[in-house]
């Protein structure tokens, strides 16, 4: 239901932004043409799993560091400003961060997108929105309980998770590794 | 076999990152006995598993005022309790996290949140916080099931209460109930851990 309005908000207000829903269940039918989720909705993309797999997955030539939080996470919160900093610091060495919020739909507009203009975040932000955790959980770590702060770090040839708060000198030792 | 690898992987796993090891190499797994309680409630009244002693089980839930997805859940809980208290499987909430880093988990605000509420189990504080990580909870809400037997309290189910943490009429699968039901009948529980996105346990 809060796709639709967002969908039809978009359309309304912008009429761009948006691409194919991979939900349908009507991928052969005239349905698809029709069918859209906002993509910018908010200015920052909303994700099921199936729609975030691909930032888990990239294969090119970057470092890429992906962490989990939400505004009402003090301790993501706490350390949001190491990995704004590893991400300023690395943009010239192939280092990518991307902020995968887990924000309640209640919460995007009246916590999420004050929270990312006036900390003034630089890294990407998207929205991961699906409530059946317990079945995309296991497939970003099987290990991870579902507590956050919680940080991935891949490239090509290595994989990382890890469930636990960073400082800056702790995030900056662990890209090492990756390099 | 398989669980010696398993935490032989872990330990390899954990020697190269030193700080998980502490909080995740402890813990129950499904068939560990769990450890009984002596824990105060928001009146001060020490509360034990042992009290219990006409129980079947137990839904020991970690849980906390303060996490979103804890809030999310009170309602499912308070239902939790009403529907297998009378079956014998009350439901024994505990506030793991520290109030010096949470202030809004002290006493006083478990008091009024008990109240607003009308929590009809008790809500203890894990003090010390010596419980949670006996128990291996990570975040909350966090629930294990535990089955009474002679020799102790089995851990029969760990994870969250259902499918669907934003919308309670929109849940497809009830995972603790299934669980409860499926071990009051005598039956092999279908599920027996499942993860869910909560709130890390605030702790020094």
């Amino acid at each position: 239901m809060i796709r639709l309005i967002l969908s039809l908000s978009i359309l309304l207000f912008s009429g761009c932004g948006v691409k194919e829903s991979k939900n349908t269940k009507f991928e052969n039918s005239e349905l698809v043409k029709n069918e859209f989720i906002p993509v910018d909705s908010l200015g920052i993309p909303i994700y099921n799993y199936d729609e975030l797999e691909p930032l888990l997955n990239r294969k090119d030539d970057k470092t890429y560091i992906v962490n989990f939080w939400a505004t009402w996470c003090a301790p993501c919160i706490k350390e949001l400003p190491f990995f704004e900093k590893i991400n300023q610091e690395g943009k010239n060495n192939n280092l990518e961060v991307i902020l995968v919020s887990l924000d309640m739909p209640s919460m995007w507009k009246s916590k999420l997108l004050p929270f990312i203009k006036t900390k003034n975040i630089k890294s990407k932000v998207v929205v991961l929105n699906d409530p059946d955790q317990n079945s995309w959980i296991p497939k970003i770590d099987k290990n991870w309980s579902g507590a956050i702060p919680a940080t991935l770090i891949y490239n090509r040839k290595k994989r990382k998770f890890y469930e636990q708060s960073f400082t800056y000198e702790m995030l900056n030792k662990e890209i090492q590794e990756f390099k | 076999m398989k669980y010696l690898l398993a935490n032989f992987v872990l330990i390899i796993f954990f020697l190269n990152n030193p700080f998980t090891f502490k909080e995740i190499d402890k813990g129950y797994d499904i068939g560990d006995y769990a450890t009984d309680f002596s824990l105060p409630d928001i009146n001060g009244k020490r509360v034990s598993l042992a009290d219990y002693k006409d129980a079947r089980g137990f839904l020991v839930i970690f849980t906390c005022n303060t996490c979103p997805y804890a809030v999310a859940y009170e309602d499912r809980i308070i239902e939790l309790d009403k529907k297998y208290k009378i079956k014998g499987v009350p439901v024994i909430a505990i506030n793991p996290n520290d109030p010096d880093l949470q202030p809004a988990d002290g006493v006083e605000y478990m008091k009024k949140r008990a109240m607003e509420k009308g929590f009809t189990f008790p809500y203890l504080i894990d003090k010390g916080q010596k419980i949670f990580p006996q128990y291996g909870a990570t975040k909350t809400p966090h629930v294990y099931l535990l089955e009474k037997s002679k020799q102790g309290n089995v851990v029969r189910y760990i994870g969250t209460i259902d499918d669907n943490y934003s919308n309670a009429s929109a849940v497809k699968t009830k995972y603790v109930e299934n669980a409860v039901d499926a071990m009051l009948k005598g039956e092999e529980i279908p599920i027996t851990i499942t993860r869910a996105i909560g709130c890390s346990i605030k702790s020094r």
